[in-house]
């Protein structure tokens, strides 16, 4: 359990990246993902790739910050191509129609198309991951709620999800308390006890923790009330800011990207594969 | 009805608190399936027990958000076709509000059975339904592996909600003063 592991462990740094306003980031991180995740054209996913790579370059965003992200990925990865081969060693076949056999093990064919949806599909996922990153790793936490607000999400959610991010390290502190008492009270939870008790032992610490979360409902919305939350249909944020140009210019690019990517896949590919057996 | 989808402050707060104790429960407190990429997720217990208390708005965000930001945090980006289905089924599980009498400090016999019957359809549609049906828009993935995958965690979530959500229910009944727990002397 990696209770070091820190949510947003955004850095303030002065970059292009970083001057951006959050908003703009939120509609290009959007933009971007929905390319990649439209098109299954190999060309279109490495061309976002490097492209992303290149961003995280400029972003000054360090190896060690990612690392571990990188890592639970890669696992992600390659057991989606595993078990995506073993249930339907056929599909690609099914998509592409035709078929080009190359080798057999088991009795299960091998074929080239199989091999080129594979590959395209483990591109598709692995490029969305530093646009994620990215985004995550330079937007101020404070400035999301006023960024989702902006797209037009309601603010109330908006305000629920800013809840969220301030009180997640207050509960993960909560919880390694409660964690560290019942301990000391005699629950055992290491790898001594049995794995059905120690697992019936992890959810008498979330009891507490959820009982003493809900009273702290009550303050907060209390709080809140006193202080007039939600009487009118719109609010104001703080932190949010103005749009500059650097802010059009990087929304311009992120939807020219966008359309590309659809275009593509319409006039060009005229499905969302890119065929190149035929 | 209407007053299922009321959203007050203490909707709100909830709401995000749920959120964040959902993406705890997410990250850290799970078991792995023989079913690669599903897990036992106890969080879905907690999203039952938000659901129920504050309604079908409050589930549907708690989940959404729970399971967006865990993603995010654990793999960079939210795998959306299941987020939203999380939502799906904390939207459905809220349909349990103000149909138990836990607010009044009671939930036995009945109320357990209306919870979990609502707690089941949830599930059903949210994972058999929604989620492999958008794998397939979205990701193109292999029609019977998500199906499979879905059914799995269709099953672990409805013992989940279904376990873990009962229990915490009876447990927040206990907590509440009982109508008519004064007498006249």
């Amino acid at each position: 359990m990696n209770m070091k592991m820190k949510l947003f462990s955004y850095n303030l740094a002065d970059t292009p990246i970083h001057r951006l306003s959050g908003l703009t980031k939120l509609i290009c991180f959007l933009f971007l993902t929905f390319a990649v995740m439209y098109s299954y054209d190999i060309r279109v996913t490495l061309a976002v790739m490097v492209f992303s790579i290149l961003l995280m370059w400029v972003s000054k965003i360090r190896f060690s910050q990612v690392r571990l992200m990188v890592i639970y990925v890669l696992i992600f990865i390659v057991t989606n191509a595993v078990i995506s081969f073993f249930f339907s060693p056929e599909y690609g076949t099914t998509i592409y129609g035709t078929s080009h056999e190359f080798a057999k093990i088991f009795g299960i064919s091998l074929t080239y198309e199989q091999l080129f949806y594979q590959v395209t599909k483990m591109f598709k996922y692995a490029s969305v991951i530093p646009l994620g990153m990215i985004f995550l790793l330079t937007t101020n936490p404070s400035e999301f709620a006023s960024s989702l607000n902006g797209i037009g999400v309601n603010y109330k959610a908006a305000i629920a999800v800013a809840l969220t991010l301030r009180y997640f390290p207050d509960i993960q502190r909560d919880y390694h308390d409660i964690y560290l008492s019942q301990q000391a009270r005699g629950l055992e939870l290491s790898s001594k006890a049995k794995f059905f008790d120690r697992f019936k032992n992890s959810l008498l610490i979330v009891i507490p923790l959820i009982f003493s979360t809900l009273d702290r409902v009550e303050v907060i919305s209390n709080a809140m009330d006193l202080r007039g939350f939600s009487k009118n249909k719109t609010r104001t944020w703080y932190t949010s800011r103005k749009l500059s140009r650097q802010d059009v210019l990087a929304l311009v690019v992120s939807g020219l990207i966008f359309i590309a990517t659809v275009c593509v896949s319409v006039f060009i590919n005229q499905s969302r594969f890119y065929n190149p057996f035929i | 009805m209407k007053d299922l989808f009321k959203v007050n402050t203490k909707t709100i707060v909830a709401t995000g608190l749920g959120a964040a104790i959902f993406t705890l429960l997410f990250m850290y407190v799970k078991v792995p399936s023989p079913v690669p990429e599903t897990s036992f997720q106890t969080a879905y217990g907690l999203s039952a027990l938000f659901a129920t208390l504050f309604g079908p708005i409050a589930g549907a965000l708690i989940s959404f958000i729970g399971h967006a930001l865990s993603d995010a945090i654990q793999y960079g980006s939210p795998w959306w076709s299941w987020v939203i289905a999380s939502g799906v089924s904390g939207f459905i599980f809220g349909f349990a509000f103000k149909r138990t009498k836990v607010e009044e400090g009671e939930f036995k016999g009945k109320d357990i059975l209306t919870f979990n019957i609502i707690q089941v359809i949830g599930n059903v549609i949210a994972w058999v339904v929604v989620a492999p049906v958008l794998d397939i828009l979205i990701y193109q993935e292999p029609v019977n592996l998500v199906f499979t995958q879905g059914i799995t965690a269709a099953i672990m979530n409805c013992i989940s909600a279904g376990v873990i959500g009962t229990l915490l229910l009876i447990a927040y009944a206990a907590t509440r003063t009982k109508k008519g727990s004064l007498s006249k002397k």
